[in-house]
């Protein structure tokens, strides 16, 4: 057994009731040195209460420009085996699904390569891959090209694209998130390798309102799945729950946001125009109710966490599109949207900081998108209200006047 | 007569050559340049295919400091031996 480091500091971050990632450092400590190295200068960090990185801003692979993440020590003569460390970020399928083949065969890479530890999946949805040097880094990325992974995206470009599992298990899918996730991948490559943004740009793409890839927070275009007809209701299985004692007016009426359901104990009704799709009922009585059958989704735009600015939710771009390939609708309102940022974007300024700054009207007028009552930023709260149309000129005056 | 991708590239690199060390440059302040320099002859079609070139052949890399600058190859401070 290799001699590791002594840690008393990291150790008690394997007393507790869950996994510890110092019991994952250890174990792969066993059989590679940067692991060892990395417990180490950890337990330093600790002790000294002080970070031991150094960013470093220029490695990668040849005629990419993301994806690589620089990372030196600062202690490399105490800890030679990680005097680089850098993360390199992997483009993980749709879905994040796998073969346990096209898993052995990235670890084995990996373990080749690197430190051997991974982490599944970073925030964005890629594969992460921890600490390796920069003369390894053509390696990883050659062989890993040969099982068919890519790098993803990193820097101020646009972020590898991540979807919910939608349609390939998921019943409540009102759209094929795989497929779309999967087609833009393709069609913005360049976009994907060569960052040309003022920042990053994230797609995140969820089957339904319950949003599990949390994309309205979480991206800069949130694509959410939707319908624009009713709720479909099977009456027997509703009765079904209240025989078997759901209290089916607190539990689901009572919760309803829109405050449109109602129950007389045998039918239950919807008022299906002041739905706000929140999809609360669906899931409390999924043998019971269903989205509707006109399934499409919501484009939104502008989330984002809190770097330069405060966090942001996204907001109803297009209320509601059907979104079948080849997604032309779609593409054409990046591009655009993508041109005017570009151009008057200050540099680490997400979309959504942008659209504040310019104006929602302005924004929208740039793009050639006309307001519609549907964008919403939150249920009742429509931010795209605009009086120029309202105000004859000199109304201003004469008001004042007045 | 339009210009050609490298015809562009040369006019890029001489760009982030000169501002080597003074000012970092972005991908979209050049593509600006080149709308500045040449107008409608560089679109942005062919400064994306001209960035393309200079990265491919290793003329310019790509850097990130807080954001992602293109820059002449160098050895950045922080990189240990
Ligand atoms: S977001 Fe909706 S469709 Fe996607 S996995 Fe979650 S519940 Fe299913
Ligand atoms: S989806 Fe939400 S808003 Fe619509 S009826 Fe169900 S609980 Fe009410």
């Amino acid at each position: 057994m290799a001699d590791l480091p002594k840690t008393p500091l990291l150790d008690e971050l394997e007393s507790g009731p869950f996994p510890s990632f110092v019991s994952e450092i250890k174990r792969a400590a066993e059989k590679n040195d940067m692991s060892k190295d990395l417990l180490g200068q950890l337990e330093q960090s600790y002790r000294e209460k002080i970070g031991h990185w150094k960013h470093g801003g220029i490695v990668g692979v040849m005629g990419y420009g993301g994806g690589v993440i620089g990372r030196y020590s600062d202690l490399p003569k105490e800890w030679p085996n990680i005097s680089h460390f850098h993360t390199m970020r992997i483009n993980h399928p749709s879905g994040w699904f796998y073969t346990s083949k096209s898993l052995r065969e990235i670890c084995n890479i990996w373990e080749k390569h690197g430190s051997g530890l991974t982490n599944m999946h970073g925030s964005t949805g890629d594969i992460i891959l921890l600490g390796t040097t920069t003369d390894h880094l053509e390696p990883v990325f050659e062989e890993l090209g040969k099982i068919d992974f890519d790098i993803g995206g990193s820097g101020s470009d646009l972020r590898t694209p991540s979807c919910c599992c939608g349609q390939a298990r998921c019943e409540w899918a009102c759209y094929d998130t795989m497929a779309l996730t999967y087609d833009l991948t393709m069609h913005y490559q360049d976009e994907l390798h060569r960052p040309a943004f003022p920042y990053k740009f994230k797609f995140k793409m969820s089957g339904c309102p319950n949003d599990c890839v949390a994309s309205i927070a979480r991206s800069d275009m949130s694509i959410i799945g939707t319908w624009r007809d009713s709720i479909q209701i099977d009456q027997d299985a509703v009765r079904e729950y209240a025989d078997k004692g759901m209290d089916i007016r607190s539990d689901v009426i009572g919760n309803c946001p829109a405050k449109c359901m109602d129950f007389d104990g045998k039918e239950l009704h919807i008022e299906n125009s002041y739905c706000v799709r929140c999809m609360h009922c669906i899931n409390v009585m999924p043998k019971a109710l269903r989205p509707g059958k006109d399934k499409g989704a919501t484009v939104l735009l502008g989330s984002k966490a809190p770097i330069v600015e405060g966090a942001m939710l996204s907001s109803v771009l297009i209320p509601f599109w059907k979104l079948e390939p080849p997604y032309s609708d779609l593409k054409e309102i990046v591009d655009n949207i993508w041109d005017v940022w570009c151009e008057d974007g200050k540099a680490r300024e997400r979309v959504g900081e942008f659209i504040q700054r310019v104006g929602l009207g302005n924004f929208l007028d740039a793009i050639g998108l006309e307001p519609v009552a549907e964008m919403v930023a939150h249920p009742r709260e429509n931010p795209y209200v605009f009086y120029e149309d309202y105000f004859e000129e000199g109304d201003e005056e004469e008001e004042e006047k007045g | 007569m339009a210009k050609t991708a490298e015809e562009i590239a040369d006019a890029m690199f001489a760009l982030v050559k000169d501002s080597f060390g003074v000012k970092k440059l972005k991908p979209g302040d050049l593509i600006k340049a080149m709308k500045e320099l040449y107008g409608d002859e560089a679109d942005k079609k062919l400064c994306k295919e001209a960035i393309k070139l200079l990265v491919n052949s290793g003329r310019c890399v790509y850097t990130y400091f807080g954001g992602s600058f293109l820059e002449i190859p160098h050895k950045e401070g922080a990189a240990n031996d």
